[in-house]
C-alpha cells in the first residue's frame, strides 16, 4: 500500500526496544506480548483508551514495574537488572510529583545533587533548565505558589536537567485546562526539537498524539495494534479498532467481490451499492472485509426526485454513489456535519467544509441527497 | 451611600451574635478553663487552706523550689518524658513507615495490634507492666540516675509510640506515591528517598506525635504508679502522695509550673512547625 512517509528528522538509530514484553497482574494481562522499537531523537507517542496498558509499558521502561516476560533494551543494553535510579531515562509524572517542601530551584537541582554534581555546575544547569521551560526567576518559589502549568514545567526542567537519553511523559497535558493544553502541545514539540532528546509520551487523546508525535503506537487491551506516523494511522489504519479510535469513520461490512491487481470491489449490503477501490488488495475473494471511509471524504449532493444517479468519474457506473436522506445536520462554523440515512437504513456520517460564505447548496433536514466518494477513499480492513 | 444602622439585627450567618451561641461559648470557656484558672489563682493564695482568698503571695513557689523531693520528681518526669518522646517518635515513625511501605504476611494483624495499647484500659497496662518487670525482666535496683528510671521509660515508650505510629500512618495516607518514584527516577536510592521526600512529608505528624508522646508521658499516673519505686518518683506520683495529706497551695504552685511549661513547649513546637500541625498537617493538594 503506498504510504506517503513523513521525513524522519534523525537518522534511524534504535534507542529503545521492547522485546515480547508481557505484564500480568494476577489474571489481568496489562501488556500483552508487545514488541516495539523507538528511534533516537523521535517524539514517540503511546496512544490508546484508558486501561489499555500504556502507563504500565512506560513504567516498565522507567523501572518501576518488572515485565513478566520479555526484555527491554536501552541503547542495546538489557535493563532488566537495572533499578529505576540507575536508568538513563527520566519521567514527568502524571501528577507532576514536584517535591512540595523544596523550592523550584531545589526541585530542579535534586537529580544533580544526587549525582554529586558540583555546586557551581549545578547552579548553572538549573538556570539553563529553568530558562528552557521559560521559568527564569522562579527558582526561589515554592511549588504551592505556582499554577498547574508552571508545576508541570518544573517537572519537565527537573527531568531534562539530568540530560536523559529518553524523557518519559505520562499524560502530560491531561491535568491542564483546554487553552493551556493547546499551548503546551506546541511548546512541548518545540522543546523536544530544541533539546533533541527522545520523548515518549503516553496519552489517551488521539488529537494530542496526532498533533505532537513523529510516530504513534496504538494500543488496545494490552495489545499493540499499529505503529505508524500520524497520517498513516489516519489514512491507512490496519484494523477497525485503529480506524475507529483515530478520528471518525464510517465502517461498512461487506464481502470482497473482485480483487484485481489494479482495482477491487466490495459488495456491502449495508451500503446497497458496490464499493470500488482503485487499487489491488490482499484478501481472499468472498471473505468478510470492512470498508472504512472518513466522513470528510464523502461528498454530498442534492438529489432531485426522478433524476438519474450521478456518476463518479473514477468508478464504474453505479459504484461509490448512493442515495440517502439527511436525518440530522449540525452547522459547526468551519464545517457542517450530516447524518445521512441510506435506503438500506444504515446511517452515514458526512463532513462538509464550509468553503464559501454563501452556500449555494443550502442543505436542510429531511432532504434527499446523493453521497459519493472517490475510488481512492475507502480503506479496506480485514480485521 | 446608605447609612448602616448602628446595631443591625444579626445576619443569617452571624451566629456569634445570637444569644444561644454566646451562652454556649461561655459554657465552653468555663468548663475548659475555670478549673485550671482556679488552680493557678489559688497557687498565689496566702492561706494554708484552699477555700478563701487571703491575699497574694509567692511563698508557695519558694516552698516548691526548696522542696527537694518534689524537684527530684519533677526532674525525673522531664527526663522520662524527653527520652520517651525521642524513642517513641523514632519507633513510631519506623513502625508507620513499615506498615505503609511494605506488604507482608500479618500486616493487617500488626496494623490492628498497633492500636491495642491505645484501647487497653490504662489500669490493665499498669498491672501488665508491674507483672512484666517483676517476673520477666526485673529492672535492677540501685542503678545510678537516670538508668534507675529505665523501667518507667520502657513502660512509657510502650504506650506512647503507638500513638505516634497512628498519627504518622494517618499522615502517610495523603502521600503521593509518585513523589517517591520521582525521587528514585532522579537517581535517589532507598535511604535518600526516605530522607529527602518521605520524612519531609511526615514532619508535621512527627511533631504532633512528639507532642503527644511528651504530654502522655509527663502526666501519666496510673501506669507509672505500678512501675515506680521509692527512689523513682515522678511528678504526678509525688503530687498524688502530697494530696493524700492535703491539697496545699504548694501542690497548686507545682501544678501551675507544669501547666505553664507544657503550654510553652506546645506553643514552641507549633510555632517551629508553622500552622501545618495545627491544621492536621495537610499541605494543600497540588492536584486540587
Ligand atoms: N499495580 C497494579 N495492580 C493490578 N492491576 C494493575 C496495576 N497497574 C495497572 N493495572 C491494570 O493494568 C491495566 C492497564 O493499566 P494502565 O497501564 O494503567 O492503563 P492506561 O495507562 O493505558 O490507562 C488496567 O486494567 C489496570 O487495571
Ligand atoms: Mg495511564
Amino acid at each position: 500500500m503506498p504510504a506517503p512517509q513523513k521525513a524522519a528528522k534523525a537518522p534511524a538509530k534504535t534507542i529503545i526496544s521492547f522485546e515480547n514484553i508481557t505484564k500480568r497482574y494476577g489474571k489481568v494481562v496489562a501488556v500483552d506480548n508487545v514488541s516495539l522499537t523507538i528511534e533516537e531523537g523521535e517524539f514517540f507517542s503511546l496512544l490508546g483508551p484508558s486501561g489499555c496498558g500504556k502507563t504500565t509499558l512506560l513504567r516498565m521502561l522507567a523501572g518501576f514495574e518488572t515485565p513478566t516476560e520479555g526484555r527491554i533494551l536501552i541503547d542495546g543494553q538489557d535493563v532488566s537488572e537495572i533499578p529505576p535510579n540507575k536508568r538513563p531515562v527520566n519521567m514527568v509524572f502524571q501528577s507532576y510529583a514536584v517535591f512540595p517542601h523544596m523550592t523550584v530551584a531545589q526541585n530542579v537541582a535534586y537529580g544533580l545533587k544526587v549525582d554529586g554534581v558540583g555546586a557551581k555546575e549545578c547552579a548553572e544547569r538549573v538556570e539553563e533548565a529553568l530558562a528552557l521551560v521559560k521559568l527564569e526567576g522562579y527558582g526561589p518559589r515554592k511549588p504551592d505558589q505556582l499554577s498547574g502549568g508552571q508545576r508541570q514545567r518544573v517537572a519537565l526542567a527537573r527531568a531534562l536537567v539530568k540530560r536523559p537519553r529518553v524523557l518519559l511523559l505520562d499524560e502530560p497535558l491531561s491535568a491542564l485546562d483546554a487553552k493551556l493544553r493547546e499551548q503546551m502541545r506546541s511548546e512541548l514539540t518545540q522543546l523536544q526539537d530544541k533539546v533533541g532528546i527522545t520523548f515518549i509520551m503516553v496519552t489517551h487523546d488521539q488529537d494530542e498524539a496526532l498533533a505532537m508525535a513523529c510516530r504513534c503506537a496504538v494500543m488496545n487491551r494490552g495489545l499493540l495494534q499499529q505503529v505508524a506516523t500520524p497520517s498513516d494511522l489516519y489514512e491507512f489504519p490496519n484494523s477497525r479498532f485503529v480506524a475507529d479510535f483515530i478520528g471518525q469513520v464510517n465502517l461498512f461490512e461487506g464481502q470482497l467481490a473482485v480483487d484485481e491487481p489494479d482495482h477491487a470491489v466490495i459488495d456491502s449490503a449495508e451500503v446497497g451499492v458496490p464499493i470500488y477501490l482503485d487499487h489491488g488488495v490482499t484478501g481472499a475473494t468472498g471473505s468478510t472485509v470492512w470498508a472504512a471511509i472518513r466522513p470528510e471524504k464523502i461528498e454530498i449532493y442534492k438529489r432531485i426526485d426522478g433524476a438519474d444517479m450521478i456518476k463518479m468519474e473514477d468508478a464504474p457506473q453505479g459504484h461509490n454513489v448512493v442515495a440517502g436522506t439527511i436525518t440530522h445536520l449540525a452547522y459547526l462554523g468551519s464545517e457542517t456535519v450530516f447524518d445521512v440515512t441510506l435506503e438500506t437504513g444504515r446511517s452515514v456520517k458526512v463532513v462538509r467544509s464550509n468553503l464559501t460564505r454563501w452556500d449555494q447548496e443550502d442543505f436542510s433536514w429531511d432532504e434527499p441527497v446523493w453521497l459519493s466518494w472517490h475510488a481512492c477513499s475507502p480503506a479496506m480492513l480485514t480485521a | 451611600m446608605t447609612k448602616r444602622p448602628k446595631q443591625a439585627a444579626p445576619g443569617p450567618l452571624e451566629y456569634l451574635r445570637r444569644w444561644p451561641l454566646q451562652a454556649w461559648l461561655v459554657m465552653v470557656t468555663v468548663f475548659l478553663y475555670a478549673p485550671l484558672l482556679t488552680l493557678m489563682a489559688f497557687s498565689f493564695n496566702d492561706s494554708k487552706r484552699n477555700i478563701v482568698w487571703k491575699g497574694f503571695t509567692l511563698k508557695y513557689y519558694e516552698k516548691v523550689l526548696q522542696n527537694e523531693s518534689l524537684l527530684t520528681a519533677f526532674g525525673n518526669s522531664l527526663t522520662i518524658a524527653a527520652i520517651c518522646t525521642l524513642v517513641s517518635v523514632i519507633l513510631g515513625a519506623m513502625t508507620a513507615l513499615l506498615l505503609w511501605r511494605f506488604r507482608f504476611g500479618g500486616k493487617t494483624v500488626l496494623d490492628g495490634a498497633m492500636a491495642l495499647p491505645i484501647v487497653v484500659p490504662e489500669i490493665c497496662m499498669g498491672v501488665a507492666m508491674l507483672v512484666f518487670f517483676a517476673k520477666v525482666m526485673p529492672w535492677p535496683g540501685g542503678l545510678p540516675w537516670p538508668l534507675n528510671l529505665g523501667a518507667i521509660i520502657i513502660s512509657h515508650i510502650s504506650f506512647s509510640f503507638p500513638f505516634v505510629a497512628v498519627v504518622v500512618r494517618a499522615r502517610m495516607a495523603s502521600f503521593n506515591r509518585e513523589l517517591e518514584e520521582a525521587a528514585k527516577d532522579l537517581g535517589a536510592g532507598e535511604w535518600m528517598t526516605i530522607r529527602d521526600v518521605i520524612i519531609p512529608h511526615m514532619q508535621p505528624s512527627l511533631v504532633a506525635g512528639a507532642l503527644l508522646a511528651f504530654t502522655l508521658s509527663l502526666d501519666d499516673f496510673v501506669i507509672t504508679f505500678f512501675t515506680s519505686g521509692p527512689d523513682t518518683v515522678t511528678f504526678p506520683v509525688k503530687v498524688y502522695s502530697m494530696v493524700r495529706f492535703s491539697v496545699t497551695p504548694e501542690v497548686n504552685a507545682a501544678s501551675t509550673i507544669l501547666i505553664v511549661l507544657t503550654v510553652i513547649l506546645t506553643a514552641l513546637a507549633l510555632r517551629f512547625q508553622g500552622t501545618d500541625a495545627v491544621a492536621g498537617g495537610h499541605a494543600p493538594d497540588p492536584k486540587a
